[in-house]
């Protein structure tokens, strides 16, 4: 206990102090654990393949952007928006899972595919309510409690707990009766069916957390970077955050932050190779998967494993 | 109005051709290994650029019947080369993970596509090139529409291309070996077929039929660029699935029927919807309708109806 209160306390105290494009590197990774922890609800946990799931980052970033900007005039308190933002994310995230209940494997995979591809299209050609390729600028500076959140700083204090919150709850839902429900799924649905599992819920469920996890932070990031377009919300987006699951290991919360740590920071270490970044970055998932096709950390490595040895329990 | 529906018809036609050619590659390498091959756009891009190059170099070559000749040639390497460069990737990326989740061999084949897109564009060149028309610019007047030479050929080329196929997966024992892989490999090796020719068979046409694709696409368009394979691969996927995705002729199906949602789609809605909804939704459309059919009926037009019994595998992935 006392180690992790100490690691917590230290990423506090020394991280601000760094130099702000650092702070932003880590913002950065912090926001993309938030979406993969939301991920690895319904691709890890729950085993249902979802490549669309960008789309309700994007609804939750353009809930902020419309809101709280002067596209319509209207202004409303950012944490405010944190909640409805969530709310709507969390919303499509059912009405996702509604049509896709029959649907297995590669199939449940495509239509989530389309359902991302909709929504940034939507978003690209709605031009009255998202001001179309343009996007939307000029976005309000969010405050929290009376304080601002200008600088890269401001953002890791909110970002830091906002995770740790969420890998908790993750891990506590991972070890509940739905955790254990979404493992029956992924392990055999009809099984599930049959033992009396009400697969239903648990997959809406599923989709439902989810992707209010991905509103939230839609919402955060909107706030961060104070302008959205639909270019950041494609199908390459759906796949950096399954990538960050699959390559930090599947299911895995320990993995997925390793995931998150690794896609995010690994690209901006070959920043100077700008040019040759991109085949870097292909070669280097190839032989990824070729060398270690179960992610980077361990099944055996899992928080768990972690717990017991910080002999926490 | 009949020239603007004939037109209409005619553009589809051609677009689903090229849809159609790519498609089969995506449901030949589905069928067999259960992999969605995010490569095989990239497959289409290189073709293209693979007969630029081709072309440029016999460029002097150009005109009457030994051009004509020529022009074949062209197509003969592309799909040669292009063929034997699927069939690497396939013993390299994909052949090691045959036994591994369902997962690893896609995220293979994007960063395949990754590498390839971006070998491209470092490479051979970021812009787009131009690409130099291998037909005269003949056009002729149907009924009020305008009919090129270049798009009769191409729906001719891409037509007489999928009967070959038909044929040779049809008739010849290489073909129906291909096709019993293609539907049941766990079977196919039961009856004591040696499965990887077949498959690398199978990575030889597809990609090949892709780069040819690529080069009648080229062609109609006058440019390359490193860029084209994505949103052109995406579409020819919609419209695998559409036909249902597994099968050969539903490839084929899939793609012309994708090609004339798509253009009568996007050429009706803003007529049906007073403006309201202009072409620019053409893409929305084409998702639209892949997911409204994959929640009604999953296996598309072609393929066997899905139950939830028939589905072998217990994990997704």
């Amino acid at each position: 206990m006392a180690i992790v209160a100490a690691v917590v306390a230290a990423l506090f105290h020394f991280v601000p102090g760094l130099p702000t494009y650092y702070v932003r590197v880590i913002d950065t990774v912090l926001i993309y654990l938030l979406l993969a922890i939301g991920l690895n609800m319904v691709v890890g946990y729950a085993g249902l393949l979802d490549l669309g799931f960008v789309a309700f980052y994007a609804i939750g970033a353009y809930s902020y952007a419309i809101l709280a900007s002067g596209q319509f005039g209207i202004h409303l308190p950012f944490g405010l928006i944190l909640i409805i933002g969530g709310a709507l994310a969390g919303v499509a995230g059912v009405l996702l899972g509604i049509p896709v209940l029959r649907l297995r494997g590669d199939y449940l995979a495509i239509v989530t595919l389309g359902f991302g591809e909709i929504v940034r299209l939507l978003m690209n050609n709605l031009v009255w309510m998202t001001n179309g390729p343009q996007g939307i600028s000029r976005i309000d500076q969010p405050f929290l409690f009376g304080f601002a959140l200008k600088t890269p700083r401001d953002f890791f204090l909110l970002l830091l707990p906002l995770v740790l919150v969420a890998l908790m709850l993750a891990w506590r839902l991972e070890c509940s009766i739905l955790g254990l429900g979404w493992a029956a799924i992924r392990e055999d649905q009809d099984a599930a069916r049959g033992i009396g599992i009400n697969t239903t819920l648990v997959k809406l469920l599923a989709f439902g957390l989810s992707a209010t996890l991905g509103g939230f932070a839609g919402v955060i990031f909107a706030g961060f970077q104070r302008f959205v377009d639909p270019v950041s919300f494609g199908f390459w987006e759906s796949l950096t955050i399954v990538l960050i699951i699959v390559i930090g290991g599947v299911g895995n919360l320990v993995g997925v932050v390793v995931g998150a740590a690794v896609l995010i920071i690994v690209p901006e270490l070959l920043r100077e190779y700008s040019e040759y970044r991109m085949l870097l970055y292909g070669c280097a998932l190839v032989v990824m998967i070729l060398v270690r096709p179960g992610g980077i950390v361990g099944r055996r490595y899992n928080p768990a494993w972690i717990i017991q040895k910080l002999g926490w329990r | 109005m009949t020239g603007f529906l004939i037109q209409q018809l005619v553009n589809a036609l051609t677009i689903g051709a090229i849809y159609a050619l790519i498609a089969l590659g995506y449901t030949m390498v589905y069928g067999v290994l259960r992999l969605i091959n995010f490569a095989h756009s990239e497959m289409f891009m290189v073709g293209g650029h693979v007969a630029f190059f081709l072309l440029a170099a016999t460029a002097s070559l150009a005109g009457g019947p030994i051009g004509v000749l020529v022009m074949f040639a062209v197509f003969v390497a592309t799909f040669v080369a292009v063929g034997l460069l699927g069939v690497g990737i396939e013993a390299a990326a994909y052949r090691p993970l045959r036994h591994a989740s369902r997962l690893a061999p896609m995220l293979s084949a994007l960063g395949v596509a990754i590498i390839l897109q971006n070998v491209v564009m470092l490479f051979v060149s970021r812009r787009p090139l131009p690409f130099p028309p291998f037909l005269p610019a003949v056009s002729f007047k149907v009924f009020g529409a305008v009919v090129t030479l270049n798009q009769i050929f191409i729906v001719a080329f891409a037509v007489a291309l999928m009967l070959a196929l038909a044929w040779f997966v049809n008739t010849t024992t290489l073909g129906v070996k291909i096709r019993a892989v293609s539907e049941n490999p766990q079977t196919a090796q039961l009856l004591g077929i040696n499965i990887n020719m077949p498959i690398s068979l199978i990575f030889f046409i597809g990609p090949g039929l892709g780069a040819l694709a690529g080069t009648l696409y080229a062609s109609y368009y006058g440019i390359v660029v490193f860029s084209m394979g994505f949103i052109v691969g995406l579409k020819a996927f919609i419209a695998a699935i559409l036909g249902g995705i597994g099968s050969i002729p539903g490839a084929m199906l899939g793609g012309f029927m994708l090609g004339l949602l798509e253009t009568f789609g996007a050429g009706l809605l803003p007529m049906l919807t007073h403006g309201l909804i202009g072409s620019e939704y053409r893409d929305v459309f084409a998702f639209s309708v892949l997911v409204l059919v994959l929640i009604f009926r999953p296996a598309g037009f072609l393929g066997e109806a899905v139950t939830e019994e028939g589905m072998v595998y217990k994990r997704d992935f």
